[in-house]
């Protein structure tokens, strides 16, 4: 017996450790849509991890290149489809600047206020379900309450509630309704005292600030080299706004701040979307009251046909920098090639270098933290 | 024969339908009470503003289809949900719900030690549960419960010794009575303990800001993420069993059981027209709220960061406060 023990091959250790391959998503409920990571977990410490994309993926750039220019403004509202306008705000200039369309300046106010109103309904959705997935349960349901009357407000606007269509190349298809503004100046009053009810809950709560200070840290390099932009980028302390670097519709005529943090953690990033509520309220202020009667539709050709050539427009997005590539080649009704810079997808770049060596409670929080939206990242 | 089987059973008999009934019922109050929280109004379908959903729903549980994963082990898989509610329901056996001995099954002489290690039985369901499911999420879940088990459960059971020198009984009716000749509920007495306690109890009920093991956003219901029909039901009503008995626990060690305010205050004598099971009930249900309050406002702590509550912050302080009671009860 002795003899055998001795020529066996050393023992395995009693307790062996082993990574923990886990598959989250794309049916989990923190991964907000479709996203799927492989985590390899140490524990409860992330190892490694993989990021799956391409679970709503549904070709909008190709589809586009065989619809004609309008009908494309109809298929952008599908790519972040809880930020809607600016999608189509975003493709409409993109083509006007290859048209060299002039946009009345009424409309561009609209658009304006439009924007800025998307802007708090998409914050508000990124802040509810942020605050759930760290497990506060009642900020989700109060975002959701304000959220509510933005969809109102787009409601009365055009008739949608989600995929607005609300914008048209050369301008907008609709002046507002009478009254329309006098309804976003009490939203505006409404969403003024409703921020601190959101702080109240989170802002000095010392669970939140555990859960988020120090968590998810990039630095501005990183976040530069890694191509964040928006929140995220400007969370690490980078300024970087296309509303104030390349103004487009009117943001040159407004006064604004943009909020920068310090540290690129976490924390930093909800304080600056909450700062980016009472800048955007700020900004429909102004223009609200300068708002200038004329016209809300430009000289535009019966036939859009754009002639031969390709431009790249960006404009700030809820979520970051949101870019439209087109070329035409001036005789097809349709784009010969469009492509989408959205910001989900260059922020969701910075998803693994985040996570890995948090817990597996963080994963869900930085997800929250960086905001995206998988039917803008497949597209 | 009478004493000795027949009123003790039909005791046990009405405690179990009553606790069973009562635990419906919170997940009713729970439900409506986060709606107000919320600013919405909760269930309102089945019956007159959703009252009928505590019935409603043991009853779509109880017809829905037992499932049990190909791989999971089955007699452990079976096994959790009634070790997790079992000692829930035990623990009943020992809570007086008034002074007279008709309110109470047994005061046994050393009840709050039953209660203390009866209640560390039931996480070893949710434990089971974690392993026996044989799938990743429950296992994860399993492992956070075991982690929060020994981080709360000793700074608890601390805590209670100063609460039990205090008393100078383990009896559940004796330290009521203790509280009777002090004139003082305990909660004056011992604030610090009562905090404690009322911590560890929502980390002994995996509840919020500490419901680490069920988790749903991060582990997709945690334990019982395989779970469900009865098997899950089991488990619902042990969770809601237990706060139950944190919220009757924490009622009697610290705010008087079934005592008025101020018990030796003569001038106060006309609040013993209502009887004490009505005070008892009426404590117990301030607390069963402020758990469901809690509930709707606070984030989740991450596990790490319980431990790191549990043994450096709860534990010293419990240590500290028995010196504290210790020295104070000698110098008396």
């Amino acid at each position: 017996m002795t003899g055998q023990a001795a020529a066996a091959p050393a023992a395995a250790p009693i307790f062996d450790t082993d990574e923990l391959v886990i598959n989250m998503g794309p049916q989990h409920p923190s991964t907000h849509g479709v996203l799927r990571l492989v985590l390899r977990l140490d524990g409860e410490r992330v190892v490694d991890a993989d990021v799956v994309i391409g679970y709503i993926h549904r070709g909008i750039e190709k589809l586009s290149e065989n619809r004609d220019w309008t009908q494309i403004i109809l298929l952008t509202d599908r790519m972040d489809y809880v930020a809607a306008a600016t999608n189509n705000l975003g493709y409409c200039e993109t083509v006007e600047k290859l048209m060299e369309i002039e946009v009345p300046r009424r409309a561009r106010y609209v658009r304006t206020v439009l924007a800025e109103l998307q802007r708090m309904a998409s914050h508000c959705l990124w802040l509810g379900t942020h605050a759930m997935d760290i497990g506060a349960m009642t900020v989700l349901l109060y975002a959701f309450r304000e959220r509510e009357l933005v969809l109102d407000l787009f409601e009365d606007y055009c008739g949608a509630r989600l995929t607005y269509n609300s914008m048209r190349i050369g301008g907008l298809p609709l002046d507002i309704p009478t009254g329309w503004d006098a309804k976003v100046r009490a939203f505006c009053d409404i969403m003024e005292a409703k921020i601190p009810e959101y702080e109240e809950l989170l802002t000095n709560n010392r669970i939140w600030l555990e859960r988020t200070r120090g968590i998810g840290v990039i630095s501005a390099d990183d976040a530069v080299g890694l191509g964040l932009c928006g929140p995220p980028l400007r969370g690490s302390g980078v300024y970087r706004d296309v509303r104030k670097d390349e103004p487009y519709a009117a943001y040159d005529e407004f006064e604004f701040d943009v909020p920068l943090g310090t540290r690129g953690d976490t924390y930093d990033r909800y304080l600056i979307r909450l700062e980016e509520f009472r800048q955007s309220i700020r900004i429909i202020r102004q223009a609200l009251d300068g708002l200038p009667e004329g016209p809300v539709m430009g000289k535009v050709p019966r036939l859009i046909k754009p002639k031969a050539g390709e431009t790249y427009h960006a404009i700030e997005s809820p979520k970051g920098e949101l870019g439209y590539f087109i070329v035409s080649d001036g005789r097809a009704t349709n784009p010969y090639r469009f492509r989408v810079r959205p910001p989900s997808f260059c922020n969701l770049q910075g998803l693994r270098p985040l996570i890995v060596g948090h817990l597996v409670a963080d994963v869900v929080a930085l997800i929250g933290t960086i905001d995206i939206v998988l039917g803008e990242v497949d597209r | 024969m009478l004493d000795t089987i027949v009123i003790p059973l039909l005791k046990i008999a009405v405690l179990l339908n009553a606790v069973l009934v009562s635990v419906t019922f919170m997940v009713l109050l729970e439900r409506k009470v986060i709606a107000w929280a919320q600013s919405r109004l909760g269930p309102m379908r089945v019956g007159p503003y959703g009252v009928l959903q505590a019935i409603a729903d043991p009853i779509k549980l109880m017809i829905k289809e037992d499932i049990r994963p190909v791989r999971a082990d089955p007699m452990l898989f079976t096994l959790a949900p009634i070790l997790s509610l079992v000692p829930a329901l035990v623990v009943f056996a020992v809570v007086p719900f008034g002074g007279d001995e008709l309110f109470y099954v047994t005061d046994i002489n050393v009840g709050l030690l039953f209660i203390i290690s009866v209640t560390s039985i039931g996480v070893y369901g949710i434990i089971l549960a974690g392993w026996a499911s044989n799938s990743k999420y429950p296992l994860l879940a399993s492992l956070r419960a075991s982690a929060q088990l020994i981080s709360y459960e000793i700074a608890v059971t601390m805590t209670l010794v100063s609460v039990i020198l205090t008393a100078g009984t383990l009896s559940m009716v004796g330290i009521v009575e203790a509280q009777q000749q002090s004139g003082l509920w305990f909660a004056f007495v011992q604030p610090v303990a009562f905090v404690l306690v009322f911590i560890g109890g929502l980390a002994e009920t995996n509840r919020a800001p500490f419901d680490l093991p069920e988790a749903e956003q991060e582990l997709t219901g945690g334990f019982h993420t395989e779970y469900s029909g009865m098997r899950f039901a089991l488990f619902f009503l042990a969770e809601y069993a237990n706060i139950i008995v944190i919220s009757a626990v924490v009622a009697i060690l610290f705010w008087g059981g079934w005592l008025r305010p101020f018990p030796n205050v003569e001038a106060l004598a006309f609040l013993d027209l209502i009887p004490g099971w009505i005070w008892f009930f009426g404590k117990m249900f301030v607390f069963l709220y402020i758990f469901i309050w809690i509930r709707a406002t606070l984030p989740r702590y991450r596990y790490d960061q319980l431990m790191r509550l549990g043994w450096k912050v709860l534990i010293p302080i419990a240590i500290g406060n028995i010196v504290v009671t210790g020295v104070v009860k000698v110098l008396l």
